[in-house]
């Protein structure tokens, strides 16, 4: 973790040669005015984990280079999540920067106009550097942080892509190749499972409303789309019930026992024991899987993408990224600093730690920063390659939760036998008015 | 003492006396600052929620005077209704069987052995334990495939069970768990009324050759009812909101399967931002819960009627 290939000292030189080339008279390019904010005090509430983590450890080089002072707290996703509506609905937020869920916040924020519009601040030399681009940013990324009116209204900081995590050592042994379509997945499931042994095919999420996030996998690639131009959902037709009849076969013929009330932590349990053989997760998983520590199968687990479906192949993508209060009173400050966090040397140690991937694609395609992955070459291998075939893994509404809620908990009964298409359209019979209601509101 | 003894008489004689103009009564100062906390913790939330409830309030949102739609919501939302079945289910089980092991358990805990005092001890132990960390041990006893409560079931040839991770089975594996944890409670009120009986009815009533079961049933039973009722209504209170550990260990699930009112209601306001209609639903539940306590409390004072009456 400490052995990074990119440190201070690279930072600050690579700062020092562009502030050289503009000064022998490369096109005259106005410089980053880094210090102009010096003593500012700015607040960031950030969601616990490895994002926030790698913020905090390098604050001080912000500091340093800035002179702006940070205080940042990270709070457990679900809480943080109510701390920062509560609180930005008040009109009166505590924090300047905020740590944001695209997936989960995107259209309530925007609707709230509780973002700073961050699109002048991209265009202006004196506060941006002249490597921080819009086209930098992957598409889903974009999609994220931009608005209906084309406002940039955050950065986009990392992004989870779902793929196909399978064990090595169980494959060779029942002599499986690894799959690329869902009929193969469920086929080579099949043969994996060896209930006798304790070993099965495949695991996931089986818990209400985190399995949502798996399932959209499988409606993608069956052709599925959320919503229609109306912003009427979809989520119950014919794509939908060929996704959730895949689900069941899966999460019922081939899967542990329990799998119902499994959400990533127990599917990663089972899969780090060598119980299960293949296990569709976010991608971020990989530190765990490969720390002898917590995992008896390190070395042996092979990454690839989501198998096709019959009509395409789409990895699921979810992502965060940092956002200003639009009430912060500090906002080019902490513009600075979102810029900080998503720079190419942020961006690289997050990539190299494994801790999330980063959205730029001059950080991803950089053969520097791959050297420096602590991760297998699989698995940066499957991250660029679900890069290329990534789409929005939920739709871009405000009653998200709602909809995870009621959805998934249909999709989990299928799992104690109930029929698919009749428990979808349960689901959506009640949905329907709740994203109604919201949108009218 | 003495200085505050004179002064106080002399203080009410001059407010007494008459001719003089109105002054505000000297213990005002006395009373308001409680009052003032009374008003802001307890009368202000409750007429808040209740204005709430009466709201379109969903956070980000303008608000908006919906009178009543909130509450007709309510018997129209499959979830609620199920929500109220499974909270139903919960305390009625959580309730009973804790007094049932309770009442074994404090009768056993009565008896004179060696060590009795350590094994009280040790009984008690669940209930000093904190919930969440408590929630976190059973979900890994759970598990199907690595919990030990499988393995004890392969023991005895018993076929392995999917507790929580099942929805026919996930309340009363929940319930396992409150039982495990505050039967000691039902035992020490037991235990207490045990120690209050006297010895002469089960002298007389051996003398008649009563047996051991014919003892506890028309004796002892009817002389710890009044502690039974007054362990079911703490139980019962305690179970009708129980969160922690369901939350911690199937946060409702799987799918609904044990989403209770109380869990239902958190998703609503503070994941869903419904608050108007989450404030309708903990008006609902908190009528709910003072119903049910008013038809425990009526209940005892039956019962402790026709004791006195069959006790004379």
């Amino acid at each position: 973790m400490k052995n990074l290939s990119i440190s201070r000292r690279t930072l600050l030189a690579g700062t020092a040669a562009t502030g050289a080339l503009s000064l022998t008279g490369f096109p005259a390019r106005a410089e980053v005015q880094w210090k102009k904010y010096a003593g500012t005090k700015l607040e960031v509430i950030l969601a616990k984990g490895p994002r926030g983590d790698n913020l905090q450890k390098y604050i001080k080089e912000f500091t340093e280079l800035t002179g702006i002072q940070v205080e940042s707290e990270q709070i457990p996703e679900q809480q943080q999540r109510q701390k920062a509506v509560i609180e930005l609905a008040s009109g009166k937020p505590s924090f300047d920067v905020i740590h944001l869920s695209y997936h989960v916040q995107k259209r309530q924020f925007e609707k709230g106009g509780w973002l700073a519009d961050m699109s002048g601040y991209m265009k202006d030399p004196n506060l941006t550097a002249p490597d921080l681009v819009e086209s930098d940013f992957s598409a889903a990324g974009l999609q994220y942080a931009k608005n209906d009116k084309g406002q940039m209204l955050s950065l986009p900081w990392s992004v989870d892509y779902f793929i196909l995590y399978y064990n090595k050592e169980l494959f060779q042994k029942k002599g499986v190749a690894v799959p690329k379509t869902f009929d193969e997945m469920v086929v080579a499931a099949e043969k994996l499972t060896d209930a006798k042994e304790g070993t099965f095919g495949f695991v996931g999420r089986g818990l209400r409303n985190a399995n949502m996030t798996l399932w959209t996998n499988f409606f993608l690639n069956y052709g599925g789309e959320f919503l229609d131009g109306k912003g009427g959902i979809l989520t119950d037709g014919p794509e939908a019930i060929e996704a959730t009849k895949l689900y069941q076969t899966l999460l019922t013929k081939v899967a542990p026992p329990g799998v119902a009330g499994f959400n990533w932590m127990e599917s990663m349990a089972s899969f780090t024991q060598g119980r299960s053989a293949m296990w569709i997760d976010g991608v971020g998983w990989a530190p765990p899987l490969e720390d002898p520590a917590a995992s008896r199968i390190v070395g042996k687990v092979g990454y690839t993408v989501v198998p096709a479906g019959p009509k395409g192949q789409f990895s699921a993508t979810y992502g965060d990224g940092l956002g200003i209060a639009a009430a912060s009173k500090n906002k080019e400050a902490a513009y600075l600093l979102c810029q900080w966090a998503v720079s190419k040397t942020q961006g690289a140690r997050l990539l190299q730690a494994g801790g999330g991937v980063p959205f730029r694609n001059s950080v991803l395609n950089d053969p520097e920063i791959q050297k420096g992955v602590k991760m297998p070459p699989e698995w940066l291998k499957s991250v660029i390659d679900s890069a290329k075939i990534s789409k929005l893994g939920l739709p871009v509404i405000i009653p998200v939760a709602e909809f995870r809620d009621l959805v998934g908990a249909a999709i989990t009964s299928t799992l104690a036998g109930a029929d698919p298409a009749a428990e979808l359209k349960k689901a959506h019979e009640q949905f329907r008015p709740i994203l109604e209601r919201s949108e009218k509101a | 003492m003495k200085v505050a003894a004179e002064v106080i008489p002399a203080a009410a004689a001059t407010d007494l006396a008459p001719g003089k103009e109105w002054r505000p009564p000297s213990y005002w100062p006395f009373v308001v600052p409680a009052l003032v906390v009374v008003l802001a913790v307890i009368v202000f939330p409750w007429v808040f929620t209740i204005w709430m409830s009466l709201n379109q309030w969903k956070v980000g949102s303008p608000t908006t005077f919906v009178g009543l739609a909130n509450y007709m919501r309510l018997p129209n939302d499959p979830r609620f209704v199920e929500a109220v079945g499974h909270t139903i289910l919960y305390t009625a089980l959580s309730v009973l069987l804790p007094l049932i092991f309770g009442t074994f358990a404090a009768v056993v805990f009565h008896a004179k052995f060696a060590g009795r005092g350590f094994l009280r001890g040790v009984f008690i132990m669940p209930m000093m334990a904190t919930p969440v960390a408590i929630a976190l041990v059973w979900t890994m006893m759970f598990h199907p495939q690595l919990g030990v409560l499988n393995y004890l079931l392969s023991l005895v040839g018993l076929p392995p069970q999917l507790w929580v991770f099942h929805p026919g089975t996930v309340i009363p594996s929940l319930v396992l768990v409150e039982t495990w944890q505050w039967t000691p409670l039902v035992m020490l009120i037991v235990l207490g009324g045990l120690a209050a009986i006297p010895t002469e009815p089960y002298e007389s009533a051996q003398i008649d050759g009563a047996g051991a079961w014919q003892m506890f049933r028309y004796i002892t039973l009817p002389l710890i009812t009044p502690f039974l009722f007054i362990a079911g209504m703490i139980r019962m209170i305690d179970a009708v909101k129980s969160f922690d550990i369901i939350f911690a260990i199937t946060q409702g699930g799987p799918g609904s399967a044990s989403e209770t009112i109380n869990l239902y209601l958190y998703s609503v306001a503070f994941i869903y931002y419904d608050l108007g209609y989450g404030s309708a639903i903990a008006v609902i539940f908190f009528l709910l819960i003072v119903a049910l306590a008013a038809v425990m409390l009526h209940l005892r004072q039956r019962t402790m009627w026709t004791e006195i009456g069959s006790g004379a």
